[in-house]
Protein backbone atom coordinates (compact mmCIF):
# COMPACT_ATOMS: atom_id res chain seq x y z
CA UNK A 1 0.00 0.00 0.00
CA UNK A 2 1.40 3.38 -1.19
CA UNK A 3 1.07 6.80 1.15
CA UNK A 4 -0.81 8.93 -1.27
CA UNK A 5 -1.70 11.95 0.82
CA UNK A 6 1.04 14.73 0.53
CA UNK A 7 2.29 15.51 3.52
CA UNK A 8 4.47 19.05 4.46
CA UNK A 9 7.24 16.63 5.44
CA UNK A 10 7.21 15.52 1.97
CA UNK A 11 7.52 18.95 0.27
CA UNK A 12 10.08 19.90 2.26
CA UNK A 13 12.50 17.09 1.71
CA UNK A 14 11.73 17.41 -1.89
CA UNK A 15 12.99 21.12 -1.63
CA UNK A 16 16.01 20.42 0.03
CA UNK A 17 16.55 17.06 -2.51
CA UNK A 18 16.18 19.46 -5.43
CA UNK A 19 18.29 22.65 -3.97
CA UNK A 20 21.11 20.19 -3.11
CA UNK A 21 21.17 18.32 -6.73
CA UNK A 22 20.74 21.70 -8.39
CA UNK A 23 23.51 23.12 -6.10
CA UNK A 24 25.77 19.93 -7.25
CA UNK A 25 24.88 19.76 -11.44
CA UNK A 26 25.61 23.59 -10.96
CA UNK A 27 29.14 23.07 -9.46
CA UNK A 28 30.20 20.67 -12.32
CA UNK A 29 29.02 22.89 -14.66
CA UNK A 30 31.41 25.60 -13.08
CA UNK A 31 34.52 22.91 -12.80
CA UNK A 32 33.83 21.82 -16.01
CA UNK A 33 33.57 25.72 -17.39
CA UNK A 34 36.46 26.85 -15.40
CA UNK A 35 38.53 23.85 -16.87
CA UNK A 36 37.78 24.55 -20.30
CA UNK A 37 38.91 28.41 -19.63
CA UNK A 38 41.94 27.41 -18.06
CA UNK A 39 43.19 25.37 -21.00
CA UNK A 40 42.36 27.64 -23.78
CA UNK A 41 44.21 30.52 -21.75
CA UNK A 42 47.64 28.31 -21.75
CA UNK A 43 47.06 27.90 -25.44
CA UNK A 44 48.40 25.36 -27.91
CA UNK A 45 50.92 23.26 -26.09
CA UNK A 46 53.04 20.35 -27.26
CA UNK A 47 55.11 17.65 -24.97
CA UNK A 48 56.94 14.75 -25.76
CA UNK A 49 54.88 11.39 -27.13
CA UNK A 50 57.21 8.98 -27.91
CA UNK A 51 57.79 10.35 -31.24
CA UNK A 52 60.47 11.84 -32.65
CA UNK A 53 59.39 16.05 -33.16
CA UNK A 54 62.00 18.66 -34.17
CA UNK A 55 59.73 21.74 -33.41
CA UNK A 56 60.07 21.04 -29.64
CA UNK A 57 63.82 21.67 -29.74
CA UNK A 58 64.99 25.28 -29.10
CA UNK A 59 66.27 27.62 -32.05
CA UNK A 60 69.86 27.37 -30.04
CA UNK A 61 69.87 23.46 -29.87
CA UNK A 62 69.11 22.78 -33.22
CA UNK A 63 72.19 24.37 -34.43
CA UNK B 1 -5.84 9.77 10.77
CA UNK B 2 -3.84 6.83 10.62
CA UNK B 3 -0.62 5.54 12.56
CA UNK B 4 1.83 6.96 9.65
CA UNK B 5 0.10 10.67 9.79
CA UNK B 6 0.48 10.82 13.57
CA UNK B 7 4.28 9.44 13.42
CA UNK B 8 4.93 12.03 10.62
CA UNK B 9 3.42 15.03 12.48
CA UNK B 10 5.83 13.69 15.70
CA UNK B 11 8.88 13.92 13.92
CA UNK B 12 11.31 16.55 14.35
CA UNK B 13 11.34 19.51 11.68
CA UNK B 14 13.66 19.05 9.18
CA UNK B 15 14.54 22.05 6.75
CA UNK B 16 14.15 22.81 3.43
CA UNK B 17 16.78 24.19 1.29
CA UNK B 18 15.72 27.55 1.68
CA UNK B 19 16.40 26.93 5.32
CA UNK B 20 19.94 26.48 4.73
CA UNK B 21 20.54 29.34 2.12
CA UNK B 22 18.94 31.45 5.21
CA UNK B 23 21.87 30.72 7.15
CA UNK B 24 24.03 31.91 4.79
CA UNK B 25 22.96 35.65 5.09
CA UNK B 26 21.93 36.18 2.13
CA UNK B 27 20.91 40.27 2.32
CA UNK B 28 24.58 40.51 3.64
CA UNK B 29 25.58 37.96 0.37
CA UNK B 30 24.57 40.57 -1.76
CA UNK B 31 26.23 43.64 -0.68
CA UNK B 32 29.49 41.08 -0.93
CA UNK B 33 28.58 40.68 -4.56
CA UNK B 34 27.91 43.83 -5.23
CA UNK B 35 31.62 45.54 -3.61
CA UNK B 36 33.31 42.14 -4.51
CA UNK B 37 32.28 42.95 -8.69
CA UNK B 38 32.96 46.13 -8.50
CA UNK B 39 36.68 45.68 -7.19
CA UNK B 40 37.28 43.47 -9.74
CA UNK B 41 35.80 45.06 -12.36
CA UNK B 42 37.50 48.62 -11.81
CA UNK B 43 40.87 47.05 -11.31
CA UNK B 44 43.15 47.51 -14.59
CA UNK B 45 43.62 44.35 -15.47
CA UNK B 46 41.15 41.90 -17.54
CA UNK B 47 39.55 39.02 -16.34
CA UNK B 48 37.66 36.41 -18.86
CA UNK B 49 34.07 37.12 -17.83
CA UNK B 50 33.84 33.26 -16.30
CA UNK B 51 36.67 33.73 -14.35
CA UNK B 52 35.27 36.57 -12.89
CA UNK B 53 31.70 34.86 -12.25
CA UNK B 54 33.16 32.17 -10.79
CA UNK B 55 35.76 34.27 -8.25
CA UNK B 56 32.64 36.57 -7.38
CA UNK B 57 30.17 33.59 -6.86
CA UNK B 58 33.07 32.09 -4.29
CA UNK B 59 33.46 34.93 -2.71
CA UNK B 60 30.01 35.04 -2.35
CA UNK B 61 30.04 31.51 -0.65
CA UNK B 62 33.00 32.07 1.30
CA UNK B 63 30.89 35.20 3.16
CA UNK B 64 27.92 32.78 3.63
CA UNK B 65 29.78 30.23 5.19
CA UNK B 66 30.97 32.54 7.39
CA UNK B 67 27.26 34.16 8.23
CA UNK B 68 26.70 30.20 8.58
CA UNK B 69 29.76 30.23 11.43
CA UNK B 70 28.28 33.25 13.16
CA UNK B 71 24.66 32.07 13.51
CA UNK B 72 26.07 29.08 14.66
CA UNK B 73 28.14 30.34 17.89
CA UNK B 74 25.52 33.28 18.55
CA UNK B 75 22.51 30.79 18.23
CA UNK B 76 22.14 32.19 21.99
CA UNK B 77 22.46 35.61 21.53
CA UNK B 78 20.23 35.64 18.53
CA UNK B 79 17.08 33.97 20.23
CA UNK B 80 17.04 36.86 22.66
CA UNK B 81 16.80 39.68 20.17
CA UNK B 82 13.42 40.46 17.91
CA UNK B 83 15.58 41.64 15.43
CA UNK B 84 17.03 38.18 14.41
CA UNK B 85 14.55 35.25 16.73
CA UNK B 86 13.03 34.36 13.26
CA UNK B 87 16.82 33.02 12.25
CA UNK B 88 17.14 29.11 11.04
CA UNK B 89 18.82 28.26 13.95
CA UNK B 90 16.82 29.84 17.33
CA UNK B 91 13.50 28.95 15.50
CA UNK B 92 14.33 25.80 15.53
CA UNK B 93 14.37 25.17 11.62
CA UNK B 94 18.28 24.24 11.48
CA UNK B 95 20.25 22.00 14.22
CA UNK B 96 23.56 24.13 15.02
CA UNK B 97 25.38 20.97 14.39
CA UNK B 98 24.22 21.08 10.48
CA UNK B 99 24.99 25.23 10.94
CA UNK B 100 28.15 24.51 11.97
CA UNK B 101 28.81 21.53 9.20
CA UNK B 102 27.39 24.24 5.94
CA UNK B 103 29.90 26.61 7.63
CA UNK B 104 32.90 24.64 7.37
CA UNK B 105 32.11 22.66 4.37
CA UNK B 106 31.48 25.93 2.70
CA UNK B 107 34.63 27.54 3.80
CA UNK B 108 36.82 25.02 2.69
CA UNK B 109 35.37 24.54 -0.91
CA UNK B 110 35.31 28.18 -1.33
CA UNK B 111 39.06 28.99 -0.63
CA UNK B 112 39.96 25.32 -2.16
CA UNK B 113 37.93 27.01 -5.38
CA UNK B 114 38.77 30.37 -5.21
CA UNK B 115 42.12 29.39 -5.36
CA UNK B 116 42.26 27.58 -8.24
CA UNK B 117 39.74 29.83 -10.23
CA UNK B 118 41.69 33.65 -9.28
CA UNK B 119 45.42 32.44 -7.63
CA UNK B 120 46.40 32.03 -3.79
CA UNK B 121 46.52 35.11 -2.51
CA UNK B 122 43.09 36.00 -3.22
CA UNK B 123 42.40 32.66 -1.38
CA UNK B 124 44.28 33.46 1.41
CA UNK B 125 42.09 36.79 2.06
CA UNK B 126 39.24 34.93 1.90
CA UNK B 127 40.21 31.98 3.67
CA UNK B 128 41.31 35.22 6.28
CA UNK B 129 38.11 37.27 5.94
CA UNK B 130 36.12 33.75 7.09
CA UNK B 131 38.33 33.79 9.77
CA UNK B 132 38.30 37.29 11.11
CA UNK B 133 34.19 36.98 10.90
CA UNK B 134 33.56 34.05 12.78
CA UNK B 135 36.45 33.60 15.27
CA UNK B 136 37.95 37.18 15.90
CA UNK B 137 34.79 38.83 15.43
CA UNK B 138 31.77 37.02 16.37
CA UNK B 139 33.60 34.54 19.05
CA UNK B 140 35.99 37.36 20.63
CA UNK B 141 35.01 40.86 20.05
CA UNK B 142 31.16 40.72 20.11
CA UNK B 143 30.83 39.90 23.49
CA UNK B 144 33.92 41.26 24.86
CA UNK B 145 34.38 45.14 23.65
CA UNK B 146 32.45 48.15 22.13
CA UNK B 147 34.86 48.44 19.95
CA UNK B 148 33.55 45.21 18.34
CA UNK B 149 32.19 47.04 15.63
CA UNK B 150 35.00 48.98 14.44
CA UNK B 151 37.71 46.03 14.41
CA UNK B 152 35.16 43.54 13.55
CA UNK B 153 34.00 46.15 10.69
CA UNK B 154 36.99 44.64 8.53
CA UNK B 155 35.29 41.44 8.13
CA UNK B 156 32.69 42.87 5.85
CA UNK B 157 35.36 45.56 4.43
CA UNK B 158 37.52 42.64 2.22
CA UNK B 159 35.46 41.58 -0.22
CA UNK B 160 36.40 44.48 -2.63
CA UNK B 161 40.02 44.22 -1.76
CA UNK B 162 39.48 40.78 -2.79
CA UNK B 163 37.54 41.50 -6.37
CA UNK B 164 40.98 43.54 -7.06
CA UNK B 165 43.70 40.83 -6.16
CA UNK B 166 41.21 38.11 -8.39
CA UNK B 167 42.14 40.90 -11.08
CA UNK B 168 45.33 41.83 -10.57
CA UNK B 169 46.99 39.07 -8.32
CA UNK B 170 48.40 41.85 -5.41
CA UNK B 171 47.23 44.89 -3.43
CA UNK B 172 47.41 48.37 -4.22
CA UNK B 173 46.27 51.84 -2.65
CA UNK B 174 43.51 51.49 -4.77
CA UNK B 175 42.30 48.54 -2.92
CA UNK B 176 42.96 49.22 0.13
CA UNK B 177 40.94 52.55 -0.03
CA UNK B 178 38.05 50.26 -1.03
CA UNK B 179 38.52 48.44 2.43
CA UNK B 180 39.01 51.99 3.92
CA UNK B 181 36.13 52.78 2.81
CA UNK B 182 33.53 50.26 4.04
CA UNK B 183 35.79 49.72 7.51
CA UNK B 184 35.11 53.26 8.60
CA UNK B 185 31.41 53.55 6.81
CA UNK B 186 30.52 50.26 9.38
CA UNK B 187 30.40 51.95 12.55
CA UNK B 188 28.30 55.22 12.28
CA UNK B 189 26.26 53.02 10.01
CA UNK B 190 25.52 49.79 12.75
CA UNK B 191 25.64 52.72 15.56
CA UNK B 192 22.50 54.47 14.15
CA UNK B 193 21.35 50.78 14.09
CA UNK B 194 22.36 50.12 17.94
CA UNK B 195 20.30 53.30 18.58
CA UNK B 196 17.02 52.70 17.60
CA UNK B 197 17.14 48.76 18.34
CA UNK B 198 17.80 50.27 21.77
CA UNK B 199 16.11 47.05 24.07
CA UNK B 200 18.07 44.00 21.37
CA UNK B 201 21.52 44.58 22.27
CA UNK B 202 20.77 45.69 25.85
CA UNK B 203 18.62 42.06 26.38
CA UNK B 204 21.61 40.10 24.86
CA UNK B 205 23.86 41.65 26.93
CA UNK B 206 26.07 42.89 24.25
CA UNK B 207 28.55 45.56 25.21
CA UNK B 208 27.32 47.81 22.02
CA UNK B 209 28.83 51.24 23.02
CA UNK B 210 24.96 52.41 23.43
CA UNK B 211 25.01 50.05 26.47
CA UNK B 212 28.60 50.29 27.81
CA UNK B 213 29.20 53.80 27.18
CA UNK B 214 25.67 55.76 27.01
CA UNK B 215 23.90 56.82 23.78
CA UNK B 216 24.98 60.21 23.89
CA UNK B 217 28.53 58.77 23.34
CA UNK B 218 27.62 57.20 21.03
CA UNK B 219 26.16 60.10 19.15
CA UNK B 220 29.91 61.45 19.56
CA UNK B 221 31.32 58.50 18.19
CA UNK B 222 29.20 58.62 15.11
CA UNK B 223 30.40 61.84 14.41
CA UNK B 224 33.61 61.42 14.66
CA UNK B 225 33.74 58.39 12.51
CA UNK B 226 32.10 60.14 9.84
CA UNK B 227 34.30 62.67 9.49
CA UNK B 228 37.10 59.91 9.56
CA UNK B 229 35.19 58.56 6.68
CA UNK B 230 34.75 61.54 4.40
CA UNK B 231 38.95 62.06 3.57
CA UNK B 232 39.14 58.27 2.42
CA UNK B 233 35.67 58.29 0.91
CA UNK B 234 37.36 61.66 -0.82
CA UNK B 235 40.87 60.27 -1.07
CA UNK B 236 39.73 57.19 -3.71
CA UNK B 237 38.65 60.19 -5.75
CA UNK B 238 41.98 60.99 -6.39
CA UNK B 239 43.36 57.29 -7.35
CA UNK B 240 43.39 55.80 -10.77
CA UNK B 241 39.83 54.07 -10.15
CA UNK B 242 38.46 57.53 -8.95
CA UNK B 243 36.91 59.97 -12.05
CA UNK B 244 33.97 62.65 -12.47
CA UNK B 245 30.91 60.53 -11.69
CA UNK B 246 32.66 59.40 -8.17
CA UNK B 247 34.24 62.78 -7.38
CA UNK B 248 30.75 64.17 -7.77
CA UNK B 249 29.00 61.78 -5.61
CA UNK B 250 31.42 61.24 -3.15
CA UNK B 251 31.08 65.48 -2.43
CA UNK B 252 27.16 65.13 -1.84
CA UNK B 253 27.13 62.04 -0.25
CA UNK B 254 29.91 63.05 2.06
CA UNK B 255 28.55 65.95 2.89
CA UNK B 256 25.44 64.70 3.44
CA UNK B 257 26.18 62.05 5.75
CA UNK B 258 28.14 64.60 7.59
CA UNK B 259 24.99 66.40 7.69
CA UNK B 260 23.01 63.55 9.30
CA UNK B 261 25.49 62.73 11.67
CA UNK B 262 25.77 65.88 12.55
CA UNK B 263 21.85 66.39 13.60
CA UNK B 264 22.08 62.52 15.21
CA UNK B 265 25.03 64.60 17.54
CA UNK B 266 22.97 67.91 18.61
CA UNK B 267 20.07 65.60 19.66
CA UNK B 268 19.37 64.19 22.65
CA UNK B 269 17.56 61.40 23.65
CA UNK B 270 14.21 63.13 24.86
CA UNK B 271 14.20 64.58 20.77
CA UNK B 272 14.78 60.98 19.60
CA UNK B 273 11.83 59.27 21.57
CA UNK B 274 9.46 62.21 20.95
CA UNK B 275 9.99 61.80 16.82
CA UNK B 276 10.36 57.81 16.95
CA UNK B 277 14.26 58.08 15.93
CA UNK B 278 13.15 59.70 13.02
CA UNK B 279 16.81 61.01 12.06
CA UNK B 280 18.56 57.61 13.60
CA UNK B 281 16.53 55.68 11.41
CA UNK B 282 17.06 58.22 8.14
CA UNK B 283 20.88 58.27 8.38
CA UNK B 284 20.89 54.31 8.67
CA UNK B 285 18.62 54.24 5.71
CA UNK B 286 20.69 56.74 3.89
CA UNK B 287 24.06 55.01 4.87
CA UNK B 288 23.10 51.93 2.79
CA UNK B 289 22.70 54.26 -0.31
CA UNK B 290 25.73 55.83 0.59
CA UNK B 291 27.92 52.80 0.22
CA UNK B 292 25.74 51.28 -2.77
CA UNK B 293 26.21 54.86 -4.59
CA UNK B 294 29.70 55.02 -3.89
CA UNK B 295 30.60 51.53 -5.35
CA UNK B 296 28.18 52.61 -8.22
CA UNK B 297 30.30 55.62 -8.87
CA UNK B 298 33.18 53.45 -9.16
CA UNK B 299 31.94 51.46 -11.44
CA UNK B 300 30.18 54.14 -13.69
CA UNK B 301 33.93 55.64 -13.89
CA UNK B 302 35.00 52.55 -14.96
CA UNK B 303 32.45 52.03 -17.74
CA UNK B 304 33.77 56.04 -18.54
CA UNK B 305 37.33 54.64 -19.17
CA UNK B 306 36.46 51.86 -21.19
CA UNK B 307 33.89 53.83 -23.78
CA UNK B 308 37.51 56.60 -23.33
CA UNK B 309 35.44 59.31 -22.07
CA UNK B 310 38.56 60.10 -19.56
CA UNK B 311 38.71 63.43 -17.28
CA UNK B 312 40.87 64.99 -20.23
CA UNK B 313 37.93 65.32 -22.17
CA UNK B 314 35.28 66.66 -19.71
Amino acid sequence: MTIRVEHDLHRRRLSRNVGVGLTLVALIAIVFGLTVVKVRQVGFTQGFDHTVRPELIPVEDSR
Amino acid sequence: MTDATTQIDAAPYEPTFGDYVALLKPRVMSLVVFTAFVGLLVAPVPVHPFVGFCAILFIAVGAGASGALNMWWDADIDAVMRRTARRPIPSGRVAPGEALAVGLGLSLLSVVMLGLTAGWLAAGLLAFTIFFYAVIYSMWLKRSTPQNIVIGGAAGAFPPLIGWVCATGSVSVEALLMFGLIFMWTPPHFWALALFMKSDYHDAGIPMLTVTHGRRATRAHILVYTAFLVPVALGLALTAIGGPVYLVTAVVLNALFMKGAWEIWRRDEAAAEADAYAVEKRVFRFSLWYLFLHFGALLADAALRATNLTWGIL
